[in-house]
């Protein structure tokens, strides 16, 4: 069973192939980023982008929506986390915190 | 990439310590995220079953869309069935992450294999229903919904997240319709009191069996799936609707509903758990009604579905020609 970012199967089990499984990304206004909603089964492109109009923004959430097939998005895995993420973690110079400033140095 | 991994043979102890410990942290479960069988298949089963409640509860509300005495109350409740169809596609896609497809979604609702409120096997008899289902079946689904935001899985308090935020557009029209009506006629007065006379004991078996009758509730709560019980839940209900009743100025259909001071909220009558326990076997008054309607629609729409996979496949083959002809 291959399967998506989001853990959905990328086709269906039944006689007759399901629509494929679309990610939605919405941009709630201008200066946002596009940020992950939710997912939807659309048979093209044109058609996950109408599906996303209906389902994700019936009240004005958004001014702008991206759509991607679920089988196109590629995602670390759960379990590599720790291994992937372990060079940040020992590098806690990278936070301002790390530097001891007096406190009566303004504006820092 | 799989779904929903099994845990591999001899280190399984260490996959379950590690999904205890981001339960124990109030950490959310994600999809990808190893996770004992039965915590998916308990998700599966209530996800789905609150995925179809809100495709089935398009029905009884449906009904009336054709009929509302006004262009605006056709317009308001055009938009809330539209929700809840909205809110049933959040549902389904929190669903599949769980590794089950939306076609055996759909299909295991119509051969009955999974269940849906017991609350839309109900009829809508007269347009005051409209406004009562709106107060009463979506301020009980509120009640329910609202601690479900902080479930354990991800995807489902997600899904609620997006549905809290409509529901009260749900009940606050419901309320106001009937607001309305009861500043009308007697007649009119007389047509909400009987619809919140057959839909208050219903509403109140939205919340499940009695505690001592819920078996699954204790391993659903260790799982953070479920956060409060059925009976909490209907308390908390009983208790904000009264005053609601009293301020619109209908009568709830329960003699011994009054407030104990000593618990700190109102002592009620339990609704007919053996009517409730025939509904949910199927008898109820719609149930056959509901099953059928919703097997025609997913029939009768499958050349829709087909003859969109031909033209995406088509449309794909001749941008594919004209690439190559380039």
């Amino acid at each position: 069973m291959t399967s998506n970012a989001n853990g959905a199967k990328a086709a269906g089990a039944g006689v007759q192939a399901e629509w494929p499984l679309y990610e939605v990304f919405v941009r709630g206004k201008r200066g946002l980023n596009h940020v992950h909603v939710g997912s939807l089964h659309a048979a093209d492109d044109q058609m996950a982008l109408l599906h996303a109009r209906d389902v994700y923004t019936r009240r004005n959430e958004g001014v702008s929506i991206w759509v991607v097939k679920s089988v196109d998005i590629a995602a670390s895995s759960p379990d590599e986390k720790d291994p992937l993420f372990t060079p940040s973690n020992d590098k806690v110079y990278r936070h301002p915190t790390f530097y001891t400033i007096p406190d009566d140095v303004p504006h820092m | 990439m799989t779904t929903t991994q099994p845990a591999p043979a001899g280190d399984g102890a260490a996959y379950l310590e590690g999904f205890d410990a981001t339960i124990e942290r109030g950490d959310r479960i994600e999809p990808r995220d190893w996770m004992p069988e039965g915590y998916r298949k308990t998700l599966v089963r209530q996800v789905a079953q609150h995925a179809h409640s809100e495709i089935i509860g398009m029905q009884p509300e449906g009904n009336w869309l054709t009929r509302a005495p006004s262009l605006r109350r056709k317009a308001i409740l055009l938009a809330k069935v539209q929700d809840e169809a909205g809110h049933g596609l959040y549902l389904y896609s929190a669903c599949e992450t769980l590794g089950v497809s939306r076609d055996e979604l759909t299909e295991m609702l119509i051969d009955g294999r999974q269940k849906y409120s017991s609350i839309f096997n109900y009829p809508t008899l007269s347009y005051a229903d409209v406004g009562t289902i709106g107060w009463l079946v979506d301020g009980a689904a509120i009640c329910n919904q609202v601690p479900l935001c902080r479930t354990s899985f991800g995807p489902y308090g997600r899904a609620m997240i997006r549905i809290c935020k409509e529901e009260s557009f749900h009940q606050r029209q419901g309320y106001e319709l009937l607001m309305t009506m009861m500043r009308g006629t007697d007649e009119q007065r007389a047509m909400v009191q009987e619809s919140v006379d057959r839909f208050w004991w219903p509403a109140l078996m939205m919340f499940g069996p009695p505690d001592a009758d819920s078996p699954n509730t204790a391993q659903s709560m260790a799982w953070g799936i479920k956060r409060n019980t059925n009976d909490d839940l209907r308390q908390r209900f009983v208790d904000m609707t009264v005053p609601q009743a009293k301020a619109l100025g209908v009568t709830l259909p329960d003699p011994d509903l009054r407030w104990n001071e000593e618990k700190g909220g109102h002592d009620f009558t339990a609704p007919d758990w053996d009517e409730f326990m025939q509904v949910v076997k199927g008898n109820g008054p719609c149930n056959s009604q509901r099953i059928a309607h919703r097997r025609k629609a997913w029939e009768d729409g499958a050349w829709v579905r087909e003859a969109a996979t031909a033209y995406a496949a088509k449309s794909r083959a001749v941008a594919n020609d004209q690439e190559g002809a380039a």
